[in-house]
């Protein structure tokens, strides 16, 4: 079972739920977190443990000057600008490049072979017993999000519970986090901003055809508009938590609720079975 | 003109009231963009009254005619983003997948592919009372925010170049989106929050922000809920020496505002509100200096 958690808008609380639902459900059993926020992750701030780390690389073009007749073809063919042909050379702009591999099937003079380039890391470690956390990196500077989110799903493809924190937003980042999820737990704040982005959230996750169920969280109680959109939307609300300076405070300090708290488990286990509900899926 | 860009790296730190803040008190003529193009929420608070749209065209999408398709399935093996699906009939692009390079329009033996322009978002241009507002919506779930971003920077630019500021509301993360934001600013205001990953999240920002060139601007928001972590952040500035701007407390007005949709300088003078007037009042300084050194 694949379990994603996602948000529309940034900071309402994704990686707390992810990080607390692994520590809650791994007692019970082996579960994989995969942190798929690679711009961002946090994960492993929760979670201190040694990790193991390897690299993330995607092939780019590299051009043989001794066999290229400079005539341009590759330059005109790629889509995205990542190479210009001068008269006695070729540039090539590696930010740009989408490693599709196009370039190289049009060259006529067999000049261009293609080399892996760091794009980012992947960690992982076994913070606590029947917990394996995956946690993927993004290069500072790097634009190229998606191949390490693919690679770090990858690296998860044949364990039994995952649970996949996302980036926030709608956009190519998300979709790749989400794409093979059986479920999604939206995270909302009960705010003109926190609504407007849990409904575009929303809209993602029909597009890809994945049922979706609600948390709010730091609610104040004045969460009318957010319970009308999910009634509206037939979308089950699984848990509202608090707002209240101590749990702050703990997440702060990059503590876990369900650590600092115990009592907490059992809302985190309820919310799993509300869950599982959603998907139809047996663990 | 002068470009400045209000970023975050951690999601959710409180870039965009900071940003509606900011347009209430920085003095001058103003253009805004709004970067975050997947959850735009600046014309939440700024009101704009719409002047007109236009359709975003992000990359052309791969179109297979499904009369010419033979089933070859080339595509499918030579598609390095898995966008297409070989049916019993005919193969079949994924759209949300398709990343545009075009490769099986050269390898269909068929020659039934071709690149067709989608339209993928749109972009808005909008009257507020403080000047125009461009600000877009992506089409949920499409590629190509870091492109939007610059077509929304560009309309901003070229549609009021004689503003004397640009201010960007940008996203959160460090990739294509950010990258393509703070890209040609002048000074970035990062807004992080007293928290692990709010401190993390800040070095992995300051890192890409150097990659270009922009005077670099810190504040910390609620930093009253872990003052040791506020001190931890100011500490790692002052040894990057980067200059913390403002420390602003937790404020349930700010919520409250949000709530009303208006800036929460207009809402009194909250404890945030003033925080937040000593901000932009250093900010307008930075912004003095900057003028004259032109």
């Amino acid at each position: 079972m694949k379990i994603a958690v996602a948000s529309g808008k940034g900071g309402t609380g994704k990686s707390m739920m992810a990080a607390n639902l692994a520590f809650t459900l791994a007692w019970t059993g082996q579960v994989t977190l995969v942190d798929c926020d690679v711009e961002e992750p946090n994960l492993h701030l929760f979670f201190p443990a040694p990790a193991s780390t390897r690299e993330v690389t995607m092939p780019v073009p590299v051009i043989d000057e001794t066999k290229c007749q400079h005539c341009g073809l590759c330059g005109e063919f790629c889509q995205y600008g990542a190479l210009t042909v001068l008269q006695s050379r070729v540039l090539f702009f590696p930010e740009l490049c989408h490693s599709c591999g196009g370039c190289m099937l049009v060259c006529p003079n067999g000049a261009i072979h293609e080399e892996p380039k760091r794009i980012g890391t992947l960690s992982t470690s076994a913070p606590q017993p029947g917990l394996k956390l995956i946690s993927g990196t993004l290069e500072t500077g790097s634009p190229h999000a998606v191949p390490v989110i693919r690679a770090a799903k990858k690296q998860a493809a044949h364990d039994q519970l995952v649970i996949i924190d996302t980036a926030p937003g709608t956009s190519c980042p998300v979709v790749e986090a989400l794409d093979g999820c059986d479920a999604c737990i939206l995270v909302t704040e009960s705010t003109p901003f926190g609504l407007h982005d849990l409904q575009l959230a929303v809209d993602v996750a029909a597009r890809l055809g994945i049922p979706t169920g609600i948390v709010i969280n730091r609610s104040d109680g004045k969460d009318e508009e957010t319970l009308r959109f999910c009634i509206d939307h037939d979308l089950e609300i699984l848990m509202t938590i608090p707002f209240s300076r101590e749990i702050a405070a703990i997440q702060n300090r990059g503590d876990l609720l369900c650590r600092a708290q115990p009592e907490w488990q059992k809302d985190f286990c309820a919310l799993f079975f509300k869950y599982r509900a959603l998907t139809g899926v047996e663990r | 003109m002068i470009r400045l860009a209000v970023i975050s790296g951690k999601g959710g730190t409180g870039k965009t009231m900071i940003t509606a803040a900011l347009a209430h008190l920085l003095p001058g003529s103003i253009v805004f963009a709004d970067c975050d193009v997947d959850a735009a929420n600046l014309e939440l608070v700024l009101g704009p009254t719409l002047i007109r749209t236009e359709p975003f065209m992000g990359m052309k999408t791969a179109v297979i005619d499904p009369a010419l398709c033979s089933r070859y399935e080339e595509c499918r093996e030579h598609c390095r983003f898995d966008a297409i699906e070989c049916l019993a009939d005919t193969c079949r692009v994924d759209p949300l997948r398709c990343e545009g390079c075009a490769v099986c329009t050269v390898i269909c033996p068929a020659s039934a592919v071709t690149m067709q322009p989608r339209q993928t978002g749109e972009i808005k241009y909008s009257e507020t009372s403080r000047g125009h507002l461009v600000h877009a919506r992506l089409v949920p779930g499409a590629g190509n925010s870091g492109l939007l971003v610059h077509a929304v920077k560009k309309t901003a630019m070229e549609q009021d170049q004689d503003s004397d500021l640009f201010l960007i509301d940008g996203p959160p993360g460090t990739g294509c989106p950010l990258i393509s934001t703070i890209s040609g600013t002048d000074i970035v205001l990062i807004v992080t929050e007293p928290s692990v990953s709010g401190l993390h999240d800040l070095k992995r920002v300051v890192a890409v922000c150097r990659q270009f060139r922009p005077r670099i601007l810190v504040a910390i928001n609620r930093f009253d809920l872990e003052l040791s972590l506020s001190d931890k952040i100011q500490n790692w500035c002052d040894e990057e020496k980067i200059p913390v701007i403002g420390k602003i407390p937790f404020d349930p007005a700010v919520i409250e505002s949000v709530r009303l949709g208006v800036p929460v300088t207009e809402s009194g003078a909250t404890p945030a509100a003033q925080a937040i007037q000593t901000l932009a009042a250093i900010l307008k300084q930075e912004l003095t200096n900057l003028g004259n050194r032109r």
